[in-house]
C-alpha cells in the first residue's frame, strides 16, 4: 500500500482541533502579552518623547505612530478574516470559522482608531476633519464591511450558516483591500503615500521610522493577544458540551 | 529628547490637543480590546459552570 501523501503540514490538521487550538493559544498568550506590552509602551515613549518633530507638520506628526499601525492592522486583520473564512468554507473547519468571527470586532475597532486618528491628524494638517478622499472613503468602507460581518454573525442563529454567510461577505469585500492600498496612487488624493514599502527604503529618516516599526510590530503582538483571548472564549462557548470543556470547568 | 520642558511636552508645539486626543483614543481602544474578551471569559465560565451544576443536580 502506498500511503497517501499529505500535502499540508501536520500542524494545519492539529489546528483544526478546538482543544489543541485552545491549549496552544494558552501557551502562546503570556509571551505575546509581554512582547506587546514592552513594544507598545517603549514605542509610545519613543514616539512621544524622542522622535524628532516633522519640519512641516510639527508635533502633530506624532499621531502617525498610532494611525499607521492601526490602519495596517485593520487591513491585515481583514485579510486574515477572509482567509480564515475561506478555509472554513472549503474544509468545513470549525476553528477557522471561530477565528474569522473573532477577527471582526478587533478589526472594526482598529478601523475606527485609524479613521479617528486620521481625522484628528487631518484637522491641523489639511484644515479639515474629513474629506471624501479615495483613501478615507475606502477605509470607511472597510469599517462598514467589518460591521456587516459582525451583524451577520449576530443575526443568524445557526452558527454554521452565520459562518458561511460572513465568510462570503468578507471574501467579496476583499476587493476593497487593494483599493485601499493603491487609492493614493490611482486617484489624486490629499492623503500622503505609504510610509513603508517592501521594495524601497522609507522616505523619512531612521529616527522617525524605527519607532514606527516598533509600534507596528507591537500592534501585531497586541492583535495576537486579543485575537487569542477572543478565540479561546469562542472555543469554550461552542465546545461547551464536549468532555474536555466540562473537565476544564470542573477543575476551576 | 525633543522637548526642553514638561510644559513644552504637554503643548506639543500648539498641537497638544490633537496629539493627546489621539493617544487617549489609542490607549482606550487597546484597553477596550483587552477588557472585553477578559470580562466575556469570566462571564462565560460562570455561566457554563452554573449550567453544568444544574445538569449534575437533575439527571
Amino acid at each position: 500500500m502506498v500511503e497517501k501523501k499529505k500535502w499540508l503540514p501536520r500542524w494545519f490538521y492539529q489546528l483544526a482541533s478546538p482543544r489543541w487550538c485552545f491549549q496552544i493559544c494558552g501557551k502562546l498568550l503570556p509571551g505575546f502579552s509581554v512582547a506587546a506590552l514592552v513594544l507598545l509602551l517603549g514605542g509610545m515613549v519613543w514616539a512621544l518623547l524622542f522622535a524628532p518633530a516633522d519640519y512641516q507638520q510639527g508635533n502633530s506628526f506624532r499621531i502617525i505612530y498610532l494611525h499607521v499601525p492601526s490602519a495596517i492592522l485593520a487591513q491585515s486583520c481583514y485579510m486574515l478574516m477572509a482567509v480564515a473564512g475561506a478555509i472554513g468554507l472549503i474544509w468545513k473547519m470549525k476553528v477557522a470559522d471561530m477565528v474569522a468571527k473573532s477577527c471582526a470586532p478587533i478589526g472594526a475597532t482598529m478601523a475606527v482608531l485609524a479613521l479617528l486618528t486620521g481625522a484628528i491628524w487631518g484637522k491641523p494638517t489639511w484644515g479639515s476633519w474629513w474629506v471624501w478622499d479615495a483613501r478615507l472613503t475606502s477605509m470607511l468602507i472597510l469599517l462598514f464591511l467589518y460591521l456587516g460581518v459582525m451583524a451577520l454573525n449576530s443575526a443568524i442563529e445557526s452558527e454554521s450558516t452565520a459562518a458561511q454567510a460572513s465568510a462570503v461577505l468578507s471574501l467579496v469585500g476583499l476587493v476593497n483591500i487593494p483599493i485601499i492600498k493603491y487609492s493614493v496612487e490611482w486617484w489624486n488624493t490629499l492623503h500622503q503615500p505609504a510610509t513603508f514599502k517592501l521594495t524601497e527604503r522609507p522616505a523619512m529618516p531612521a529616527d522617525m521610522w524605527v519607532p514606527l516599526l516598533v509600534m507596528v510590530v507591537g500592534f501585531y503582538c497586541f492583535f495576537a493577544v486579543t485575537l487569542m483571548l477572543r478565540l479561546r472564549n469562542e472555543i469554550l462557548r461552542r465546545e461547551r458540551r464536549s468532555g474536555w470543556v466540562r473537565d476544564l470547568l470542573l477543575s476551576k | 529628547m525633543s522637548f526642553n520642558s514638561f510644559s513644552e511636552f504637554l503643548s506639543m508645539g500648539g498641537h497638544g490637543l490633537y496629539v493627546w486626543l489621539s493617544y487617549a483614543l489609542g490607549l482606550s481602544v487597546i484597553l477596550l480590546n483587552l477588557a472585553a474578551p477578559l470580562m466575556e471569559r469570566s462571564r462565560l465560565i460562570a455561566q457554563l459552570k452554573r449550567r453544568l451544576q444544574r445538569e449534575n443536580q437533575s439527571p
